[in-house]
């Protein structure tokens, strides 16, 4: 059985349908890049994924847990799926240790012990343990996106879902957050991004997904996807013609 | 004739503030306690709450503070409720506060920018808890001014308890007036004293907005 499974999504705002019957499935391990234009609807797809957006028609489940639009059936959806976002959305409020502590301890009723003990080991992960008390406006775009993948791991989900996850980065600090990416995938966990680094895509990915205009338009392997694009939509999307 | 000495002015428009002061603090505990609650109400989502959260604030923000007292203090005894000037001045004082505090309170929950709740919710979260260890520490921030600031106006808005017969800062300088004659010196020492209680409030309210802002540090 597959970890995550779309059938026929339909998503509208309004008049305008974004998603116009979306299939995938997703097997535990893989690592899917999900590419195309903006508007595309790819974003909204991740979004629809853990129920931050409601879907029209279709179905989407992840680990048995199926999306509905209830308080009880979305918490355990979002249980089994992380998010990281284009905005890091840290609590600023809270230190960097603070953030990875407080949902295992309010949602899964986690001692502070236990939570402070696991989420040092979450920011270890991600090359930050020496930064557990800092708040994230003390911490650059980077470090505040690895903290945010700490605080995701930390609540052990069974899939990430990155929605652009470097792209309000500056160059510079993209690949100190890829690293832990790339290093997150070598480890086996199933990852679904949508993203623009296709260098990243290319060497990462076991699948690339190409959506254009609310489609699933072209799906494979990355040397596949990108070497010998089939449609001209993508062949355009890759600068190919 | 009894003549009064300035003193004896003062001293009891003093006494008479302390129920200014009392009715203010109670108003403004109310209202904060029934405010939050609206709050709540405001934002849930629950479409039939949210409803009836807003009306309720409309109707209080719509209709003159004075109204209220009079329903209250007039209409209340016809539906059989005997009401004393102090229980239907505070519990208007508390109702009409309330009004404001979650409509200032629910501007500044949605100050909080969208990606603090998507993010909470992505971690498996409840609105409530959302709210509890994410939303509201950091509007609360945002709050003090406008908090504070209001708290002026409740201050302000006691004086109107003096018209249904609550003997407070206002009503106490009209009855010293009608005994002493000497209008412009009463109700000038009276307008001292609310000017006492308030300027500090609004003093501090501007300072926190300052403070608040210019330390855009989070903590």
């Amino acid at each position: 059985m597959s970890l995550i499974e779309i059938t026929e999504v339909r998503k509208r705002f309004g008049e305008n349908e974004v998603l116009k019957g979306i299939n995938l499935d997703v097997e535990p391990g893989e690592v899917i890049a999900i590419i195309g234009k903006s508007g595309s609807g790819k974003s909204t797809l991740l979004r629809c994924i853990n129920g931050l957006e409601t879907i029209d028609d279709g179905s989407i489940s992840v680990a048995g847990a199926q999306l509905l639009p209830d308080e009880l059936h979305l918490r355990a959806l979002r249980l089994k799926v992380g998010m990281i976002f284009q905005g890091f959305n840290l609590f600023p409020h809270l230190s960097a240790g603070r953030n990875v502590m407080l949902s295992p301890m309010v949602v899964k009723k986690v001692s502070a012990r236990e939570a402070e003990v696991e989420a040092r080991a979450r920011l270890e992960q991600v090359g930050l343990g020496h930064k557990f008390d800092a708040y994230p406006d003390q911490l650059s775009g980077g470090q505040q996106q690895r903290v945010a993948i700490a605080r995701a791991l930390a609540m052990k989900p069974l899939a990430l879902l990155c929605d652009e996850i470097t792209s309000a980065l500056d160059p510079e600090l993209v690949n100190e957050v890829l690293n832990v990416v790339g290093k997150l995938a070598d480890e086996g966990m199933t990852l679904l991004m949508v993203t623009h680094e296709m260098r990243f895509a290319r060497e990462v990915c076991d699948r690339v997904v190409f959506m254009h205009l609310g489609r699933v338009h072209e799906i494979g392997p990355p040397e596949e996807v990108f070497a010998h694009p089939k449609t001209p939509e993508l062949q355009q999307f890759l600068g190919m013609t | 004739m009894i003549t009064f000495s300035t003193w004896d002015i003062v001293s009891n428009l003093l006494l008479a503030a302390r129920w200014t002061v009392l009715l203010s603090l109670v108003a403004f505990a109310g209202g904060g306690i029934v405010g939050l609650m609206l709050l709540y109400a405001r934002i849930s989502r629950a479409a039939a709450l949210r409803r009836a959260a807003s009306v309720y604030i409309e109707l209080f923000q719509g209709t003159p503070l004075l109204m209220q007292l009079f329903l209250a203090f007039f209409g209340l005894p016809l539906l059989g409720v005997e009401v004393s000037p102090w229980l239907a001045a505070g519990v208007t004082l508390t109702l009409w506060t309330a009004a404001f505090l979650a409509e200032i309170w629910r501007g500044c929950v949605e100050a909080i920018p969208k990606g603090q709740w998507e993010a909470s919710s992505s971690l498996a979260m409840s609105f409530f808890e959302q709210l509890r260890h994410v939303i509201l520490p950091q509007a609360m921030r945002i709050a003090v001014p406008p908090t504070v600031g209001f708290s002026v106006q409740v201050v302000k808005g006691t004086a109107l308890t003096s018209i249904i017969g609550f003997v407070e800062l206002t009503k106490a300088a009209t009855i010293i007036t009608n005994a002493t004659f000497e209008p412009f010196t009463v109700y000038g020492f009276a307008a001292l004293i609310y000017f006492i209680l308030c300027w500090p409030l609004s003093k501090s309210s501007q300072i926190l907005e300052r403070k608040l802002n210019v330390a855009h540090r989070n903590h």
